[in-house]
């Protein structure tokens, strides 16, 4: 029970995915100008991390070594393939806007950082509990970045006006760096920095 | 165990065990998705043409029936680029002169041009309004061209006159979100009603300009630019230059002309 609820627990802000390992920050990058985007995301990855984690697991007895990446891959290939075909199917907007990014969940360090590292030697429902645990890890950052986003670079939240606008007659005038990608990056090092705080076993020791 | 697990013979059979179940699991949900898929973007396009004609407001959520109500009045029409002509035996459902550009039967390659359009299909769909008389009153024309990062897809709508802008739409763009991307926001497609797109000599004239220009009343050919976004604006200018012009509805504009003044004529 304890491992179950460490598995899924410990990638929140132990071992957080983007904030301590440093994977996925590409489409970290690239989705979080906006809410709704954030979250679809998310539970894009919430999804296929789970569902890869669990599958290879399944197979991880069966699977050939010398092939073994391959394999992992060809079901993560097959599991977001899936996803991006029900997202264009039941929210075709929102589809439209995480455009290749959805399909560059494949290249996503962390779905196959979890099979390679943890689903291949453990059971199943364990390596489901983890792949669930790591997709809500970068889901959460995705959230925080984006929200911070969102409401610096254009005044809302999940798309409602939060700030008055200077364009809309108002007196905010959207932090332009915010909706660019830069943006994100000054972000996420900001949330590494108060994670480390918070959590100073996170820090590196220097090098050399 | 371990030593089967290493061999030739099991390595390529469990490979094709596993790439079998897997395209099982692709195809069946590319085929079950398939109608869903096409008939929302199908939705989207009627969407963006509604948009366009100013029948469907910017932040205007509507349900699916409610689009095909708004859409009933228009029609659908195939206008063969090469020669201008609509062409009434050509089946516009299902027909996605994106996907037309890629072949080389029915598509071909165009004069280098500032909006960088490479190809054209041979046919494109416009979409016609026709008043209680029959007679057209709003013409909406699909419009792309390159921006700063992206290809842009759009609708531009002219009135009876096919002169006067009636609205201005993007439905598809890559831009940077905040400085190029607004060219599909509702504050800047609203500048667009009522300006003219020819001139009196009937060439293209309408530009985006760096900065402000008037009310169309004053300053009916030009359009403010993208703050930030020049290389977006000169975008948006190209390709109505081009979609306008000779190698794109230019033919096909005419030919109405000639028809509506054969009409008054008669």
């Amino acid at each position: 029970m304890s491992k179950a609820h460490d598995v899924l627990v410990d990638p929140l802000f132990n071992t957080n995915p983007i904030a301590l390992q440093v994977l996925g920050i590409c489409s970290a990058l690239a989705v979080t100008t906006r809410m709704q985007t954030a979250v679809v995301m998310a539970v894009a990855v919430i999804f296929v991390t789970g569902s890869s984690n669990f599958f290879v697991s399944l197979l991880r007895n069966r699977i050939p070594s010398n092939v073994r990446i391959i394999v992992q891959l060809t079901v993560i290939a097959s599991l977001v393939i899936v996803v991006d075909q029900v997202l264009k199917a039941y929210l075709f907007d929102v589809s439209r806007q995480l455009s290749v990014f959805v399909g560059l969940i494949i290249t996503n360090c962390i779905v196959m950082g979890r099979a390679e590292a943890f689903a291949m030697q453990n059971p199943p429902g364990l390596s489901f509990l983890d792949g669930v645990g790591n997709g809500f890890g970068y889901g959460l950052i995705l959230l925080g970045v984006g929200a911070f986003r969102e409401v610096l670079g254009a005044g809302s939240f999940f798309g409602w006006p939060v700030l008055a606008l200077v364009a809309d007659g108002g007196w905010y005038t959207p932090n332009g760096l915010m909706v660019l990608a830069p943006g994100a990056f000054f972000l996420i090092g900001l949330f590494i920095w108060a994670l480390r705080t918070w959590k100073p076993s996170q820090v590196e020791a220097p090098e050399a | 165990m371990s030593a089967s697990r290493s061999g030739a013979r099991y390595t390529l059979l469990f490979s094709a065990i596993v790439c079998v179940v897997c395209a099982v699991l692709v195809s069946s949900a590319a085929v079950v998705l398939r109608d869903r898929q096409d008939s929302n973007s199908e939705l989207d396009r009627r969407r963006n043409v509604l948009r366009a004609a100013g029948v469907l407001g910017e932040d205007e959520t509507v349900s699916a029936e409610e689009v095909e109500r708004r859409f009933a009045s228009f029609t659908a029409v195939a206008v063969d680029l090469r020669t201008g002509e609509e062409d009434p035996s050509f089946d516009v459902s299902g027909y996605d002169a994106r996907r037309a550009v890629a072949s080389p039967d029915l598509s071909r390659a165009v004069e280098p041009n500032p909006a960088q359009v490479t190809r054209v299909a041979h046919h494109a769909v416009v979409y016609k309004q026709l008043d209680a008389d029959g007679r057209l009153s709003l013409l909406v024309l699909p419009i792309e061209g390159k921006g700063l990062w992206s290809t842009m897809y759009g609708f531009l709508a002219l009135g009876a006159d096919l002169n006067t802008v009636r609205g201005l739409t993007f439905y598809q763009h890559g831009e940077t979100p905040g400085l190029g991307g607004e060219v599909d926001s509702a504050r800047w497609k609203a500048l667009w009603p009522g300006r003219e797109v020819f001139d009196d000599e009937g060439d293209v004239a309408i530009q985006v300009i760096r900065g402000s220009a008037g009310p169309p009343e004053q300053d009916p050919h030009r359009v403010d630019g993208l703050s930030g976004a020049t290389l977006t604006s000169r975008g948006v200018s190209a390709m109505l230059r081009f979609w306008l012009g000779p190698q794109g509805f230019g033919p096909y504009l005419d030919q109405l002309r000639k028809e509506v003044r054969g009409e008054q004529g008669a």
